[in-house]
This record gives C-alpha cells, structure tokens and sequence, in this order.
C-alpha cells in the first residue's frame, strides 16, 4: 500500500513533476470538454486535421519570437477555412479536402523547421514534452484552458443546440454559423493547449476518445460532460506518471492509458457495452429455453397416462 | 364586409438554382393563417428547396420572400416560425431528453447562457401536456416511437409560442394510429389561428389534414382548396406524367 501511495507521491518532489501534472490536468480538461462535441458532430477527422495543420505556425512564431499559441491559432483557424472553401468551391469532398488540406500545411511545417534556424525540437512538438515544460509555456496552458472553460461555461447550451439541431436554431434568430464559428476557434485553442502534454500526432486522441468513451457511458449530456471530463484528467495524470516510471514517451503513455479506459467502456459499459449486450442476449436466451424446456416438461407431465 | 387576411407567407417571382441546376423558377405563393396548407411535388420537385427559402435557410436569386409582411429574419428573431425536421435530419442517439429539446423552444427567448426561468420551465410543461408526452419526458429523444418523436418536436414550436410551423414529411415512419393523432394535433393548431406548411409526398395523409395545397415541380403547377388540386390531371403534372398509385386510390375513395 506505501508503495502505491508513493509511487503516486515519491514524482512529486520534483519540481518538473509538479508542473507536469498541472498541465495534464487543465489538458485533460479541456481537451475532455471539446471531445464531447466533436463526437457529436462527427468532427473527429476535424480535430485531426487542425491539429496537424498548426505545425508551420508554430514555426514561423518561433521564428517571429511569438508566443506559439498565437502562431498555432492562426494557422489552425485557416485549416477550417481552407477545408470549408475547397470543399464549397470544388466538386472535391469534405473528406478529401480535410485529408488534402491538413498533410498540406503539415509537410510545410517540416519542411519549416528544417529551414528556418530556431530553438524548436521536432520531437517535442511532435509527441509532446509535458515533463519538460517552462514557465511561460504553463502560464500559456492556465490561461488559453481557463478562456475555453470559460467560453464553454456561458455558452454550452447554445453549443448542444447547434449540435443537435443547427436548423432550429436559424429558426429561431440563432445563428448556426456563429456558433459553428466559435466552436471552431475553441477546437483551434485546445489544439493548441493540448500540443504541450501529447504532441501534434497524439492530439487527436485526446480530442476524441474521452468523448466517445462518455458516449458510451451515458445518454445524458451533463453527465456525458463530466464523465469525459473524468476519464481525460485521471488518463493524462495517469499516463503522466507511468511515463515517469517507466521513462517512456509521455504523449504515448497518456494515450495507451486513455484507449485502455475506452476498451473497458466499449466492453463492459452497463448499456452500450459490447461484452454486456451479449451477456444479455445470452441470458435471454437461457430464459426463453428455461421457460420452454418447463413448458415441455408440464406437457409431458399432462400428456403421459398415469399408471 | 370581409376583413382582408394578412397573409403569413408571401413568395414572390422566386428563382432558385444551384450553379446550373434551377431547383425553382417563378414561384407566386401567398399562405394565409388559420389553415394547413401541404406543399406537394416528387423527390426533386424543389419541394425541399421552396422549403428553406421559406425559412431562410436558401437565398433566392430572384424574387423575394416575405413572412408576416417582413424580412423573415425578423420573424425568426421574434420566435414566431418553428421547424419540424424530417426524421433523417435527426440524431435520435443523441444525449438529450424530450424535455430538454422542448426547452429549446425557448432559447431565442432566453440571455445568452439560456438559463431556463420559471415562465420556461412552465411554457415547456404546458406543450408537453398539450402533446401528451409530460409521462416520456425524461427519456432520451430515442427512446420515443415515431409519432411520439414528431410531437416532441411540434411540442418545442408550441413552447417557443410560434404562429408559423413548419412540417417535414411528418408522416414518415410513423404508424396509422400516432398518424390520426397527429393529424388531429396539427388541425388543431390551424383552428388556434397559427399557419402550418406541410412539406410531403405521401398523398394519402392529404386530404384529412390540408386545406389548401400547392402541386410543385420546379414551378408552382396548381395551388388551391386540397379538393379541386387533388385531381389525376394536375397530379400528373406535378408528377411528371405519371400519375402516382395514391392519386387513383384517393379518387376511388372519393367516388
């Protein structure tokens, strides 16, 4: 038991540990929170896409000397409107204009970084470096998260109605282009907050499956928030640590661990589960040959002659 | 001495075309309140599109469109036009409860967070009640049966109080008994003096539930009473040449 306890607490007297976790938590957070609409809007290739397509901005703002958010931000929302206009303006489909569009801006941004002289590692921005993170890169995660809690705070209802019913909403003088419009740029912030713990390549799966895996869990949306928003926070602490114990890749393990949540939820979830719905289907059957093998029996009781 | 009706919908020389295709060319309609009126054409027809230019959802290219003598935006932002979708427009797995999709009647009447008050919480009691699904209404929007799903939504136009509704296929996927009530739910809402346009192609359905009804193909073909449209002649106009098997059954059920 102290050894678990310690295998939990023995991290924290590092300093880089302390900060690691923080992040993780408002990444998990945030991340949790978007991953709910995406899955509901089908937005998941989305998600991908945009958090690829941030790559050169991150480059040109080191090269700028910028914040990297601002550079990210940029360049995450022209994705969303390249993808939209290709997709408008040409028989091409959305499919095809995401998948077009966002290795696009990713092979500029390699081709980026190896032109442009700076202090950016490839690796990290790639696949994450949330034990190494500074100052100023936790200052930039508490600030973007708390603005996207934020936004979502005011405005969720809003956002459920655009998901579940955009037409109504123009119906009612609200409108769904807006609203398409700030979910948009919150999905380009979380990218780029989340960038920090997982990396470019790993984005996505922070974006997705804690959504899906509430999805799973739950038929109410409240509840399919705060379930997400449970499974991201314990999967990026999670997996913080066992990156730390083990000395592997951060951005993998926080994910390993967030698919391993999922595979539980997809197996034995009390509706959607796929090992439970067999369960259930078994049993019904069970019962209705229990109920017909007694049926039998009864007939066989009255039909035999006595004697 | 007739008191001249301010009509609730006035569609006037409105051309629609998607690049080279013409989905609508010249439409003249005027809808008045107090009637249901059904908008009939085949798939293709530009039934659908004559739909969202009426709600704001397609600009014309020509003409213009008038609800309630106004810009529709005006309308839309007063809440007085509601939209019924067609059941696969709908997510029916996802995360909500009949009562919250009724309650989003009355978002365009709500602050910006759409925090229900007391009056919403009692406009959203009142539709359910009125549709009879106050028992259903903390299922998931799923869980409900065909007709059920069609209440629920006209439910959420009753609790933003709309004057105009909107109706998309409403009698897709529901069954004949939920069908009568719904029918009977709809006439009502017209005898309260509100304007309901039906957009369908089931034929059947027609006659106990539209008083007037508009035959379109590409074009408005007829518009009149639903008794004098309703005929093989201008059905096999609208239908291309052939005239639908529902057209003949109607006829014999009149004869």
């Amino acid at each position: 038991m102290t050894d678990l306890i310690g295998w939990f607490t023995d991290p924290l007297q590092f300093e880089f540990m302390q900060r690691a976790i923080l992040v993780a938590v408002m990444v998990g957070l945030v991340c949790s929170v978007l991953s709910c609409w995406l899955t509901l809007l089908s937005w998941s290739l989305l998600g991908d896409a945009v958090s690829h397509a941030v790559l050169p901005g991150v480059v040109f703002s080191y090269a700028l000397g910028l914040p990297f958010a601002i550079g990210a931000f940029v360049f995450g929302i022209a994705s969303v409107a390249m993808i939209g206009g290709v997709n408008r303006t040409s028989r091409v489909k959305e499919d095809a204009a995401i998948g077009v569009v966002f290795t696009g801006l990713f092979a500029l941004g390699l081709v980026l970084v190896t032109l442009v002289p700076s202090q950016i590692d490839l690796q990290h921005i790639l696949f994450g470096n949330v034990l190494g993170v500074t100052d100023s890169e936790i200052l930039q995660v508490m600030i973007l998260g708390s603005l996207v809690l934020a936004v979502v705070a005011v405005m969720w209802r809003s956002l459920v109605l655009y998901a579940f019913d955009p037409t109504h909403a123009h119906a009612i003088g609200i409108s769904p282009r807006k609203l398409e419009a700030l979910l948009l740029g919150l999905l380009a912030l979380t990218v780029v907050l989340a960038l920090q713990a997982v990396g470019i390549v790993l984005v996505v799966a922070m974006l997705i499956t804690p959504g899906v895996t509430a999805y799973l869990l739950t038929d109410r949306f409240r509840s399919m928030l705060l379930v997400a928003a449970a499974v991201g926070v314990f999967s990026t602490v999670l997996g913080t640590y066992v990156s730390y114990h083990l000395d592997a890749s951060t951005g993998g393990s926080i994910v390993c661990v967030l698919t391993l949540v999922f595979l539980v939820a997809y197996l034995f979830a009390p509706q959607q589960g796929v090992l439970t719905k067999r369960r259930q289907r078994r049993r019904r059957v069970r019962e209705r040959a229990a109920e017909r093998s007694a049926f039998a029996q009864h007939e066989e009781r009255e039909l035999t002659p006595v004697g | 001495m007739s008191v001249p009706v301010l009509p609730t919908i006035v569609v006037d020389g409105v051309r629609v075309a998607y690049g080279e295709t013409v989905a609508l060319e010249r439409v003249d309609l005027t809808v008045v309140p107090g009637l249901v009126h059904g908008l009939i054409g085949m798939n293709g027809s530009g039934k659908s599109t004559l739909f969202k230019a009426m709600m704001g959802l397609v600009q014309p290219d020509e003409g213009k469109i008038e609800l309630f003598g106004a810009d529709p935006k005006h309308a839309r932002r007063r809440g007085r036009v509601a939209y019924t979708p067609q059941s696969e427009d709908v997510d029916w797995a996802f995360p909500i409860t009949v009562r919250e999709v009724v309650m989003m009647g009355r978002y365009g009447l709500q602050g910006l967070r759409r925090r229900a008050r007391p009056e919403d919480h009692a406009a959203v009691q009142e539709a359910l009640d009125r549709v009879e699904l106050t028992d259903l209404a903390n299922r998931q929007i799923g869980e409900l049966s065909g007709g059920q799903r069609k209440r629920a939504f006209v439910a959420r136009g009753l609790a933003q109080g709309a004057e105009l509704l909107f109706l998309d296929e409403p009698f897709a996927g529901v069954d004949k008994r939920s069908e009568a009530t719904l029918t009977e739910l709809i006439r009502d809402l017209a005898l309260e003096g509100r304007t309901v346009v039906i957009s369908t192609h089931d034929l059947i359905a027609i006659p106990g539930l539209c008083d007037m009804v508009a035959l379109i193909n590409r074009r408005i073909i007829a518009h009149g009473p639903t008794y004098e449209i309703l005929v093989p002649e201008l059905l096999a106009d609208a239908f291309g040449g052939f005239v639908p098997q529902e057209a003949l059954r109607l006829q014999e059920a009149r004869a």
